[in-house]
């Protein structure tokens, strides 16, 4: 196994490994316009939160990614689609720094790095959920959303070690938001519940919690509604809607439900063996050539 | 002496061992839950931590090893000295040993830890000499009189201060880990590494406050151990006492551990006392690995360890 395979499959490890990241001043707005060779990328009149730019990511022989770039604007909704092992986990990886591209660029809120780290990005305000369900087993849905506050709380080790003073007031504050967070997701019955005990669609909904409870200003979504029934569906997507509207959160979101994505999203960024093929309105991508190619396995070149 | 009281000194003397154990077990469970790594050299901290410690206390020269009353500092700084060490030492294991090897296959950490084991052992020989110490920190000696004259039972007056420490320093840290941000974050950690890293819980810090309360409590078993029976390189093997202690509470479970080695302790003073006589005695020494050998056949992940289920 050679050394690159070694680094990508170790996400954590790039993340333990947490000197100082590497932070060109180059201007953020001096993007290479959209690689896709579909439809032309849509205007993005708003102020862009996220550029992906020319990322390229490969495990040993499997180009996961290759020159992908996009962006998106504050305040949209932004679907990733394409087909099973098309680089749309891979890219959530790129962004939230478990992966590090070999090449390749990402500015979030205007400040351009060659690489993310997981607590870099956290700290920053990306907050994300997993294709499966990553949440802590052990831990009730109290706790489990509790721990999306972990950046937020600044009480040290001894106050906390004692459980006294400030280190307890601080605690009962954020208890207080993890309440808001729990009564907008309506999971008050199941505040006390092991999660691990709970349906697949609920644990769903708790890692949701936890991400909202970061106060993120982009939330990934890695396949929210996946194995869920219609109706947990239909909730789930009120859910995202409202997080977007009430609270402004910039959201991306990989969907393999097409009606879920045209109702959603503002943008389609399309993928297809970690190329970008299309980007544009969720119209355009539909009747995109190239589109319809990838979903139905039509072979290209 | 009525045989019930006899036998109450028997449950109570296992109990003393018992938290002994207790204390090493809960060491290997707190650094096996947060970073996966069997930790070999958990018994040479006790060794080291009661080392330097004693070193503190005796106004020791590091590395020349006379003593120099001069330097010497009253218990309460020698501990507080010892405490700072023993952090210091988890930052370097999670500098040097832990972020190099980190991802690696559990069977390397494992070696690792053999490893640092004998750097331990090492170091401490070479900065505070390698004879037989004793640990004089002014605790109370010799039988307690109370017990004595009410219960007509012998119960030793370290071994009451023992237990209560311990049982002080368990509770500080069950609500440490059950109600506190850094105890979530650590249970986090435990449980899924990569959703730990997506809340911004970063693994290095975790790893350092796990590795230094491993060390704390390492100090406080070191201390335990070195006042009834001086320091000593045997001191670094109750470590081995450790392993049938998980093996029966469960290596994930900080209960299990303080449980485990409460009936470990309990169990070989019983059955050296009532079924010695029968079998030449000595039970003593394999007791332990008997019960955990049993335990391995008909519950293999321990008294609370979670369930070994397999997801579909
Ligand atoms: N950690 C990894 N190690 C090796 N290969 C990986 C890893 N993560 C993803 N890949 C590979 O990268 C490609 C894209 O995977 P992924 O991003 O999960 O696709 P998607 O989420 O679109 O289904 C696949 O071929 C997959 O096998
Ligand atoms: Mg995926």
């Amino acid at each position: 196994m050679n050394a690159e395979v070694t680094t990508a499959e170790a996400p954590a490890a790039a993340a333990a490994v947490a000197d100082a990241p590497e932070n060109d001043t180059a201007p953020a707005e001096e993007r290479a316009a959209g690689h896709g060779a579909g439809a032309a990328p849509a205007p993005a009149p708003k102020e862009t939160l996220l550029a992906v730019e020319d990322v390229s990511l490969a495990f040993g022989g499997v180009k996961a990614l290759q020159n992908v770039s996009f962006d998106i604007a504050k305040g949209e909704i932004r679907a990733i689609i394409g087909p099973n092992g098309a680089g749309k986990t891979s890219m959530l990886n790129v962004i939230n720094g478990f992966y590090h591209p070999q090449e390749g660029r990402i500015a979030f809120k205007g400040q351009l790095r060659r690489r993310m780290r997981p607590h870099f990005a956290a700290a920053q305000g990306i907050a994300r959920t997993f294709q499966n369900v990553a949440l802590f087993r052990g831990m009730t849905t109290l706790d489990n959303i509790m721990t999306g506050r972990a950046l937020k709380m600044r009480r040290g080790i001894l106050w906390q070690a004692l459980h006294w003073g400030p280190a307890r007031r601080e605690e009962l504050e954020h208890r207080e938001f993890v309440e808001h967070v729990i009564d907008f997701l309506e999971i008050e019955h199941i505040r006390k519940t092991p999660v691990g005990r709970l349906p697949y669609g609920l644990q769903k909904r708790v890692e949701l919690g936890r991400a909202l409870a970061m106060e993120p200003d982009l939330l990934l979504l890695d396949e929210p509604m996946a194995g869920m029934n219609l109706e947990e569906k239909e909730d789930m997507s009120r859910f995202i809607i409202d997080v977007n509207e009430q609270f402004g959160t910039t959201i991306a979101l990989i969907e393999h439900d097409m009606g879920v994505v045209m109702d959603l999203s503002d943008r389609v960024v399309v993928l297809d063996h970690g190329e970008k093929i299309a980007d544009g309105t969720p119209e355009e991508v539909q009747a995109d050539r190239r589109v319809i190619d990838a979903y139905l396995g039509v072979p290209n070149d | 002496m009525t045989e019930f009281s006899f036998f109450i000194e028997a449950v109570l003397s296992g109990l003393m061992a018992g938290v002994m154990y207790s204390l090493v077990a809960l060491g290997f469970v707190l650094i096996f839950k947060a970073s996966g790594v069997f930790n070999f050299a958990q018994g040479v901290m006790a060794l080291f931590a009661g080392l330097t410690l004693v070193g503190l206390l005796q106004g020791t020269i590091p590395f020349i090893h006379t003593n120099n009353p001069a330097f010497a500092l009253p218990p309460w700084a020698a501990i507080l000295v010892t405490v700072a060490v023993m952090v210091v030492l988890a930052i370097l294991i999670e500098r040097l040993m832990l972020r190099p090897l980190v991802n690696q296959e559990e069977i390397i950490l494992f070696m690792a830890t053999l490893g640092l084991a004998y750097v331990l052992e090492g170091a401490g020989d070479i900065l505070w000499g390698s004879d037989v110490k004793v640990l004089d920190l002014g605790l109370p000696q010799g039988a307690s009189d109370w017990m004595l004259d009410t219960f007509n039972i012998y119960v030793e007056k370290i071994e009451v201060v023992a237990a209560v420490t311990a049982g002080i320093l368990v509770t500080v840290l069950a609500i440490f880990f059950q109600k506190t941000r850094i105890g979530r974050a650590l249970r986090a950690v435990a449980d899924d590494h990569q959703a730990a890293l997506s809340v911004g819980i970063s693994l290095s810090t975790i790893w350092i406050i796990v590795w230094s309360v491993a060390g704390i409590v390492a100090l406080v078993a070191g201390i335990m151990w070195g006042a009834k029976s001086g320091i000593q390189f045997s001191l670094s093997l109750i470590a081995l006492k450790a392993l049938p202690v998980l093996i029966l509470g469960g290596f994930t479970s900080i209960p299990g551990a303080i449980v485990g080695g409460l009936i470990i302790g309990v169990g070989e003073k019983l059955a050296e006392i009532y079924a010695g006589p029968y079998v030449g005695g000595a039970i003593e020494n394999w007791f332990a690995y008997m019960l955990a050998l049993v335990f391995l056949l008909f519950r293999p992940q321990g008294l609370f360890g979670e369930k070994i289920i397999e997801r579909v």
